[in-house]
């Protein structure tokens, strides 16, 4: 499929501008069914143009906080601002948000021309207008030899495309899209992804889409917001969450991590270099370059990413810090990746990543062999959360 | 898997105990002799007797009526009340409501015919064409509700939510999006109520009055004084019209399932 070069993209962080002004702003947004707290006193800052993404398990509040802004669900505390506008009591029919929804929620009755005109009828927009929109609309998700079906008679990637296709004739401030990509198979999906951020960059609208697929708000936010039942617990870049992660929470929904609980022994100064951290952990002494609030005797846990963690059969020079000694106890072939688990003395198990650069079958390290698992002092991160 | 003769049997039993009166009922429709139960040879002489019998006709003719009129106001009301008993899952009183709604289905008629019709003198309403017509509005609009209910249980709310959010107003949303779409499930209750008007006695006579005598009323009092082939006839056609409605309803709901298969294997091919 040929892609669309949108503008030039240009890096986009107007989070970090204390001048900017929010799109959309949910300022201590509580809501309640009954006696279950769905979204409890959240504040969120969303701004223009940014593809924005709410990620968490079900049942985190995600999808609540989007209805809150579609008009779907009323808050029962706390205000919803869109351009500065307080929008509470404002019905959905009424909103300048237009959501694409997880069924995508076709109308069966008509067909897909019918489906996109729809909403540009209740505006009573004229007649040619309405046409020309459709079918710029119908080209923008190249779907213009199926005007005239039905929704039955298109594929699942194909009535995806019709239900973007509706959501965003409208031209909506903001687009809504409740795990959009769900029903689609994982090539698909990927290729989706990109064709969504294309549009998003080329139409210069603000998106908020709601996940529970990491590698998808990865791969299309600006900006990711990870929720846990009702709270915030980090919002950042993808890289940030990916890779300075506040919390054990956030750390371990996203990616694959190692964690180990232990407590400081050491800090900065003691071991001669500043923003230092050591760490003893059953026995296992790590030392991290970072700036951290904890003290000494303080309960942390030590995080690393299996890609950052070498493996080899050889002792490192160094053995006084970061290094894991043991057998390799399992390992997953992913193609790229092969993902090796190993298991010390003691039976704790931590895992290494290795790319597989070469076309090797035979494994110079397989089942049963010991090794050595070492890190350097800024790959991993210590979590007092 | 072979049949034995025992199922062949059963079978046979069982169909001859649904249709066998009612076979008997049609051929003797056909009889040329005036004695129900000897048979005179083939005539049509009772079909055209039967269109001269005014006081038939003009029985036919009010349950007709009736039947339209009751099952369209039973239509909309139980519509109504199938989508409030949907929609609004939390007010108070629900439970009762919809426990409410199912009784007239086990109520024996006769009471339910005896209460229409005390309500209807504690009135002082004549009775007549219009409290029949009641009668059979309030006991056919709870097979509406049910048929409807179950219907709205599996829509996609979402599609409603969808028009909202296209800006699309909640009257104008019921009308463009949800009618349309349970719009079979509606006019499958119409049929039902319409049938169910149609052959009811028991509340009809019950609420009935001069000048409003309904088919089955007429059937039923005829039957007093003697069968005559004439009913015979005007059974047969009453027979025929719902194997007509059956056969229609069926095969268009076949045509459906098969221009669904069709559809589907469109999507597949133009999926690739």
């Amino acid at each position: 499929m040929a892609k669309s070069l949108g503008p030039v993209k240009r890096k986009f962080s107007p989070w970090t501008d204390p001048q900017a002004v929010p799109f959309i702003r949910f300022e201590n947004i509580t809501k309640k069914f009954g006696n279950f707290t769905a979204v409890n006193n959240l504040t969120l800052d969303i701004y223009e143009r940014e593809f924005f993404s709410l990620l968490g398990p079900s049942g985190c509040g995600k999808t609540t906080l989007m209805r809150m802004l579609a008009g779907f669900e009323e808050p029962t505390e706390g205000r919803i601002l869109l351009q500065g506008q307080d929008i509470r009591g404002v019905p959905p029919y009424r909103r300048p948000t237009n959501m694409m929804f997880q069924s995508y929620a076709l109308f069966p009755h008509m067909t897909v021309e019918k489906n996109i005109a729809f909403g540009l009828q209740q505006d009573n927009m004229p007649k040619g207008e309405i046409e020309a929109r459709v079918q710029e609309m119908l080209k923008l998700v190249k779907l213009e030899e199926f005007a005239r079906r039905k929704p039955n008679q298109l594929s699942g990637g194909q009535r995806q495309r019709v239900a973007l296709a509706r959501s965003l004739a409208k031209r909506p401030k903001v687009l809504l899209l409740d795990e959009p990509l769900g029903a689609l198979d994982k090539k698909l999906r990927e290729e989706t992804q990109f064709e969504l951020m294309d549009l998003q960059h080329t139409l210069g609208l603000t998106f908020l889409i709601v996940t529970h697929d990491q590698e998808e708000a990865m791969t299309v936010s600006d900006r990711i917001a990870v929720m846990d039942k009702g709270i915030i617990m980090q919002v950042a870049t993808p890289a940030e969450i990916y890779e300075a992660p506040n919390s054990r929470y956030v750390a371990d929904f996203i990616g694959d991590i190692n964690i180990l609980e232990g407590s400081i022994t050491d800090t900065a100064s003691a071991l001669g270099a500043p923003g230092t951290v050591k760490i003893e952990s059953d026995g296992l002494s790590i030392a991290v370059d970072q700036e951290c609030q904890a003290v000494k005797g303080d309960k942390v846990a030590f995080a690393i990413r299996p890609e950052k963690v070498r493996i080899s059969p050889d002792a490192p020079a160094d053995l006084s810090a970061n290094c894991f000694y043991g057998e390799v106890w399992d390992i997953g072939y992913l193609g790229d990746f092969s993902l090796f688990i190993v298991r010390s003395e003691d039976g704790r198990l931590m895992r290494a990543a290795q790319a597989n650069i070469s076309r090797l079958v035979d494994r110079p390290i397989t089942f049963g062999d010991m090794v050595w698992l070492t890190w350097s002092r800024d790959a991993g991160l210590v979590l007092t959360r | 898997m072979k049949s034995s003769r025992f199922d062949v049997t059963v079978l046979t039993l069982g169909f001859a105990f649904l249709y066998i009166p009612i076979i008997i009922l049609i051929v003797y429709s056909f009889n040329a002799s005036r004695l129900v139960t000897v048979w005179g040879g083939f005539s049509l002489h009772w079909y055209t007797a039967m269109w001269s019998n005014q006081g038939l006709m003009d029985a036919a003719w009010v349950t007709a009526r009736v039947g339209v009129l009751s099952a369209t106001l039973g239509t909309i009301l139980g519509t109504l009340a199938a989508l409030s008993l949907t929609r609004f899952t939390r007010f108070p009183g629900r439970m009762l409501f919809s426990g409410m709604i199912y009784a007239p289905l086990v109520m024996p008629e006769v009471i339910t015919g005896l209460s229409m019709l005390l309500l209807f003198v504690a009135l002082n309403v004549d009775r007549g064409f219009w409290t029949v017509t009641i009668a059979h509005t309030t006991f056919t609009m709870c097979y509406v509700a049910i048929v409807v209910q179950s219907r709205l249980l599996t829509f996609d709310r979402s599609l409603e939510e969808a028009a909202l959010d296209l800006g699309c107003p909640p009257v104008k949303t019921f009308f463009k999006i949800t009618l349309p779409l349970i719009f079979p499930a509606v006019i499958a209750g119409w049929m039902l109520a319409f049938t169910l008007s149609l052959d009811d006695l028991v509340i009809a006579s019950f609420n009935t009055g001069p000048g409003a005598t309904t088919l089955p009323i007429k059937i039923y009092s005829q039957v007093r004084l003697g069968v005559t082939p004439e009913i015979n006839a005007i059974c047969t056609i009453l027979i025929a019209l719902v194997t007509v409605g059956v056969i229609c309803a069926s095969l268009s709901t076949k045509r459906a399932e098969v221009k669904r298969i069709r559809d589907e294997h469109l999507a597949v091919r133009g999926a690739t």
